[in-house]
C-alpha cells in the first residue's frame, strides 16, 4: 500500500501518522506539503491531526481551502482512499467530503484520554479486520470533536451503515450526536474519525487497537 | 545625536532603577543616557534579567558532571544521553503575568520555555508544569486555575508537544501570587547544538518570526516588583501568545539548523530585542549594530524605545554566516514567517541602535552584562521549628485516609491533565499520574524520565532542609520508574529579596539544593529565579521547584505505581520513624501546620534510590512508588487505585504506632511490589546491602484496602474521594460577593 500524509501548517500528528504507516506498511509514506497542487500516485491519503493554520477560524476551515485539498478531492472522486484523523476529520467536513460538522466539545474543554468505542461497521476498507460490535479503545485529544448533523443526515448515515465507530454509551467525550466517533462518505472510500488510531499501534503506548484499521487498508488495497 | 528627553529622578524610579544604580549608569556611560538607553538599562538590570540578588549565591551550585555538555548560562542546559543524542531542558516561571491574565500568562510561559529549548537545536518532546494557586475558597482561585490550565493546553496542544505531568498545590500563601513554572525537555544531536555567542565581526544579524508590536513592554520590570491592589492595571504588559506562529517558527528553525548557516541564535524572551542582542554580543565578545527601520513591525509609528522593549512573542534573533541570508530567507518564506536582516556584528563590543537615521543608543555591552549590579543583600536566618508534634492516636485511620486522598492538595489531578494532549508524538510511555513521566527517545528503546518537585510547607518551616527534600524527591521519582537521575533545572520562587528574612530563605534554599545535588551527583544545568512574589507585603512560601531528567536504557524495563498482580508481597524500603512534623496528615486531619520539616539523609537517598533502580533495570520489579506527601498509606492507596487491585498492610519492622507509621513523611522511602519468591531474594539483598526494609503487606483479590487493626475500605470509596474533588470544585459557580 502506497500512502501520503498531508502536512498543513501546524499539523502536529503528521509524524505520528508517518511512524504508524511506516511501522505497519513497511514503507515510508510521502509527506505532502499543503501548498502543493498535486499528490503523488498513492492508494491512501491521510489528513493528520493538529491545529492546521492554528484553527483560529473554525477548525479545519482554512485547511479545506488549501491547494492540496483540490487534489485530495480529485483523489477521492476517483475512488482513492482518504483517512482523516482528528483535525483531518474536521478538514474533511469543512471540505464537504464528509457530511456534518464538528463543534466545540459539549463541556467546552479540550479532552485527552482513552475512550471506548464499538466498531459499528466492518463492511469497509477501513475496518474489515475488526469484528462487528468489537470494543476498541483509542485515545482522543481534541477541543472540537462534537459531531453534529441534522436528523435526516444522521438517519441516512445510520441507514446506509456509514457510522463506523461509536463511543460506548457513557464514554462520549465530547457530546457527539448519537455517540458518533467516525463516519464514511457515501462511496465508502473516505473516513473521518476523532479518536487517534495511529496512537495505539504499540503495546508500550497503551494498546494496539489501532493496528487493525491500518491492516484493513493494507488488505483492501493490496 | 540623541533626542532630548530629560532623565528626571521620577523617570529613573519609574524604570525600577535605584538612585545608586542610576549613578552607576552615569559612570559607565560617561554622560546622561538617552531614553532608549535608560529603557535598555532598566530591563537588563532588572532582577528578572540580571539575577542581581541571587547571582552571587547561585555560583555555589554544582553544575558539572562528565555528562553535562552545557551548564547554566545558555538558553537551556544540555546533557549527554548516549548514542550522540542530547537532552536539552530548562524550567522557567511566568508567575506575575499569569496572575494578571491567566490564559495568556500561562500560554506565553509555555511558548517562552519551548523557544529556549528549540533555539538550541532541540525538538521539544515533553512539557511539565509546576503550578501553585491560592486556597480554594479564595474568590480568584477557580478563575486562575481554569485560565492557567486552558492557557497551558491551548499553547502546548497546538504545538503538538505532549504535556506529561507536573504539580498543582493550593495554599493561602499564593492567594496574591500564583506560581506558573513551565519545564520543557527537548532532544537534539550532540553535533547540532546551537549557542548564543555572536562570534566575529561583519556577520548579518537576522530577525525571524512574528512582527514586533507594542505588547509586553516592561514585562521584565513588572516581573521584578511586588504587586499591590493596582497590579491588575498592568494587564497591558502581559503578552499575547500565538502557538500557530510558534509551531511554524519551530519547524522553520529546525530546518535552518539542518544547514550550517547559523553562527548563533537566541530567542527574544524577556526584554525582547534588547536582551537577545546584548546577550549574544556579550557571549561572542563582539558588538552589535541594529537598524530598527528594518524590524518587521505590526503597528505604525513605533518608537525605538517601544521596539527595543517590546516582548512580542514568537521571535528569534540569529547571526548568520555572511552570504547565507538568501538560503535562510527562503526557509522562513516557505513557512510564511517574517525574515529581515536588521543589523551586523562589529568588533566594538558596543550595542549601537539606529532609527530613522539617528543613533538612539550607543552603549558598551559589558555595561549591560558584567557591569550589571550584583548584590550581596543582607540576610537573616530564621530558626526552624523543632520537634515531632503530638497527634490524637484515637482518630480512625481509614476515614482519615479518605479525607486525605480527597483533599485539594492530594486528590487526582485528572481534571488538569486531561486538558493537555499527553499522547501526541507517540512516545509517552509513562503517562501523567505516576512518579515521573517517561518519554521514549524517538526511534529507540531509550527513555527520558521527567519530574518536577518541591514541598513548599517544608521549605517554609526550614528552607534548607526543604530545598534538599525537593532535590531528593525529584531524585526518588526518577529512580522509582527505573531511570538514572542525570541533572536538574531549578526554578527559585521567593518573595522580596530586599527583606533580610526573605533573602535568608533564598540563601538557605540555594545551600540546600547545592548540598543535595553534590551528594547525589545531580548537577544543576539551567534554571530561573522569580523574586518579588509578594502582594501588599505578604510573600509566598519559599518555593524552589526542582525539575529533573533521568535516563533509562530500555523502556520495556520500567516501573509504574500500579499494582499489577494479586498475591504479591509489598516491601517498604527506608527507615520509618513516623515523622509527622509539617505532614499532610497533621494539616488535613488535625488542622495544624506545625513542627520540623522531615530531615533528609542524602546518603540513604542515594543508596535506596540505586537499590530500587537496579531491581527495575534487572526486570525484577515493575511496581514501585516513592513515598512523599501523605506517607505510606497514601502511596498504597494510589498503587491500588492505579492498578484497581486491593491490598492489605500492617505496621511492620518498627515500634512506631499506626498513625505515624502510615502517615509519617520520613524521606528516602519507596514501596515496591513483587512475587513472593522474588521478594524473598530482594529481602536478602537488602539485608546484605544494609538497607532498612520491611514486608508490610500483600496485594489481594478483594478490591479493598485492609489495614490490620483498622478495618477495610472499598477501592470504589477511595476512588470516589480521590477523583471527586477537582471536577466538583471547578464545576461550582463563582460565589457572588456579599454586599
Amino acid at each position: 500500500m502506497k500512502s501520503a500524509v498531508v502536512v498543513f501548517p501546524a499539523s502536529n500528528c503528521d509524524r505520528d501518522a508517518q511512524t504508524a504507516l511506516k511501522q505497519l506498511t513497511g514503507r515510508d509514506p510521502h509527506m505532502v506539503w499543503h501548498g502543493d497542487s498535486a499528490l503523488p500516485s498513492v492508494d491512501l491519503v491521510v489528513l493528520p491531526g493538529g491545529f492546521s493554520y492554528g484553527d483560529y477560524l473554525r477548525s479545519g476551515a482554512m485547511a479545506s481551502q488549501s491547494a492540496i485539498m483540490r487534489a485530495v478531492k480529485a483523489h477521492a472522486d476517483k475512488g482513492g482512499m482518504v483517512l482523516g484523523i482528528c483535525n483531518g476529520f474536521q478538514v474533511l467536513t469543512e471540505s464537504h467530503l464528509l457530511p456534518g460538522a464538528l463543534m466545540r466539545n459539549a463541556d467546552l474543554k479540550f479532552v485527552c484520554r482513552p475512550v471506548a468505542m464499538t466498531v459499528e461497521e466492518t463492511q469497509s476498507a477501513f475496518t474489515r479486520k475488526y469484528d462487528k460490535g468489537q470494543r476498541v479503545v483509542f485515545p482522543v485529544a481534541h477541543g472540537d470533536g462534537n459531531y453534529f448533523a441534522d436528523e435526516a443526515t444522521l438517519d441516512r448515515l445510520e441507514g446506509e451503515n456509514r457510522v463506523v465507530f461509536r463511543y460506548v454509551e457513557g464514554d462520549n467525550p465530547n457530546g457527539s450526536a448519537r455517540n458518533i466517533a467516525g463516519i464514511l462518505n457515501e462511496t465508502r472510500n473516505v473516513m473521518g474519525l476523532m479518536p487517534h488510531p495511529e496512537r495505539v499501534v504499540d503495546p508500550l503506548l497503551g494498546g494496539t487497537d489501532g493496528v487493525a484499521l491500518f491492516q484493513s487498508l493494507i488488505e483492501a488495497l493490496s | 545625536m540623541f533626542s532630548m528627553t530629560a532623565i528626571t529622578p521620577a523617570l529613573v524610579k519609574d524604570h525600577g532603577l535605584s538612585e545608586a544604580e542610576y549613578r552607576r549608569i552615569l559612570e559607565l556611560m560617561g554622560r546622561e543616557p538617552s531614553l532608549v538607553e535608560l529603557g535598555i538599562f532598566s530591563v537588563m538590570w532588572s532582577e528578572h534579567c540580571s539575577y542581581k540578588s541571587t547571582r552571587f549565591h547561585l555560583r555555589r551550585l554544582p553544575t558539572k558532571a562528565p555528562w553535562v555538555l552545557q551548564g547554566p548560562g545558555e538558553n537551556a542546559g544540555v546533557i549527554d544521553i548516549g548514542d550522540g543524542d542530547a537532552a536539552i531542558f530548562k524550567m522557567e516561571s511566568h508567575n506575575h503575568p499569569s496572575f494578571i491574565e491567566p490564559y495568556q500568562g500561562a500560554a506565553t510561559g509555555v511558548g517562552g520555555i519551548m523557544r529556549d529549548v528549540f533555539t538550541m537545536g532541540a525538538r521539544p518532546i515533553a512539557m511539565m508544569n509546576a503550578l501553585r494557586f491560592g486556597e480554594p475558597s479564595h474568590p480568584k482561585t477557580r478563575h486562575l486555575v481554569d485560565g492557567v490550565v486552558r492557557g497551558i493546553g491551548g499553547y502546548g496542544n497546538c504545538m503538538g508537544v505532549p504535556t506529561v505531568g507536573g504539580e498543582v498545590n493550593f495554599h493561602r500563601c499564593y492567594n496574591g501570587n500564583i506560581l506558573v513554572n513551565a519545564m520543557c525537555v527537548g532532544l537534539a544531536h550532540q553535533d547540532k547544538i546551537f549557542l548564543s555567542a555572536a562570534k566575529g565581526a561583519g556577520n548579518p544579524v537576522v530577525y525571524i518570526g512574528s512582527k514586533t508590536g507594542r505588547d509586553g513592554i516592561h514585562g521584565a520590570t513588572m516581573a521584578s516588583a511586588e504587586f499591590d491592589d493596582a497590579s491588575e492595571e498592568k494587564r497591558p504588559t502581559v503578552q499575547v501568545g500565538d502557538p500557530f506562529t510558534e509551531k511554524l517558527l519551530l519547524e522553520a528553525c529546525l530546518e535552518l539548523m539542518a544547514t550550517d548557516a547559523i553562527i548563533a541564535i537566541q530567542d527574544m524572551g524577556a526584554a525582547g530585542l534588547t536582551s537577545s542582542s546584548a546577550e549574544m554580543g556579550d557571549k561572542g565578545g563582539s558588538g552589535i549594530e541594529l537598524n530598527l527601520d528594518r524590524v518587521p513591525q505590526r503597528e505604525e509609528g513605533m518608537t525605538a524605545y517601544e521596539m527595543m522593549l517590546s516582548e512580542s512573542q514568537e521571535r528569534m534573533l540569529a547571526v548568520l554566516k555572511p552570504g547565507r541570508e538568501a538560503q535562510a530567507e527562503a526557509i522562513f518564506r516557505k513557512w510564511e514567517l517574517d525574515f529581515a536582516v536588521i543589523g551586523i556584528t562589529t568588533d566594538t563590543k558596543r550595542l549601537v541602535v539606529k532609527h530613522k537615521g539617528q543613533v538612539v543608543a550607543d552603549m558598551p555591552i559589558t555595561a549591560l552584562s558584567d557591569e550589571a549590579p550584583v548584590y550581596q543583600r543582607p540576610y537573616a536566618a530564621r530558626p526552624a521549628p523543632a520537634g515531632n508534634p503530638a497527634y490524637d492516636a484515637k482518630r480512625p485511620l481509614l476515614s482519615s485516609l479518605k479525607t486525605i486522598v480527597g483533599a485539594p492538595d492530594m486528590c487526582s489531578r485528572r481534571w488538569v491533565w486531561e486538558q493537555y494532549d499527553y499522547t501526541v508524538m507517540t512516545d509517552t510511555v509513562q503517562q501523567p499520574g505516576g512518579d515521573a513521566a517517561v518519554v521514549r527517545v524517538h526511534g529507540s528503546n531509550k527513555g527520558l524520565a521527567i519530574t518536577t518537585d518541591v514541598t513548599p510547607r517544608y521549605c517554609k518551616a526550614d528552607p534548607k532542609e526543604g530545598a534538599k527534600q525537593a532535590v531528593a524527591e525529584a531524585w526518588r521519582n526518577i529512580c522509582a520508574v527505573g531511570a538514572k537521575p542525570l541533572a536538574v533545572t531549578d526554578n527559585l520562587n521567593f518573595g522580596n529579596p530586599q527583606k533580610p528574612e526573605i533573602m535568608g530563605e533564598i540563601v538557605a534554599a540555594i545551600d540546600g539544593i547545592g548540598e543535595a545535588c553534590r551528594a547525589l551527583d545531580f548537577p544543576v544545568i539551567s534554571g530561573n529565579c522569580s523574586l518579588y512574589n509578594e502582594t501588599n507585603g505578604e510573600g509566598i512560601f519559599p518555593t524552589p521547584a526542582i525539575g529533573a531528567v533521568g535516563l533509562m536504557g530500555d523502556v520495556h524495563r520500567m516501573a509504574t505505581i500500579a499494582f499489577k498482580r494479586e498475591g504479591e508481597a509489598i516491601m517498604l524500603i527506608g527507615d520509618t520513624r513516623g515523622h509527622l512534623g509539617q505532614s499532610i496528615y497533621l494539616r488535613e486531619i488535625e488542622g495544624r501546620e506545625q513542627g520540623a520539616a522531615p530531615p533528609v539523609d542524602l546518603a540513604a537517598e542515594k543508596a535506596h534510590g540505586e537499590f530500587v533502580r537496579r531491581l527495575i533495570e534487572q526486570g525484577r520489579v515493575d511496581t514501585c512508588h516513592d513515598l512523599s506527601d501523605g506517607g505510606l498509606l497514601v502511596a498504597l492507596s494510589e498503587m491500588a487505585l492505579a492498578g484497581d487491585i486491593g491490598c492489605e498492610a500492617g505496621v511492620a519492622g518498627t515500634t512506631v504506632e499506626a498513625i505515624p507509621f502510615f502517615f509519617g513523611e520520613d524521606q528516602a522511602r519507596y514501596a515496591i511490589a513483587a512475587p513472593v519468591e522474588e521478594m524473598n531474594r530482594i529481602e536478602q539483598e537488602a539485608r546484605d546491602a544494609g538497607i532498612i526494609h520491611a514486608i508490610v503487606g500483600k496485594t489481594h483479590a478483594a478490591k479493598t484496602l485492609r489495614i490490620a487493626g483498622a478495618g477495610e475500605i472499598a477501592l470504589a470509596d477511595l476512588r470516589a474521594a480521590h477523583e471527586g474533588w477537582f471536577p466538583a470544585y471547578m464545576a461550582k459557580e463563582e460565589v457572588p460577593p456579599v454586599n
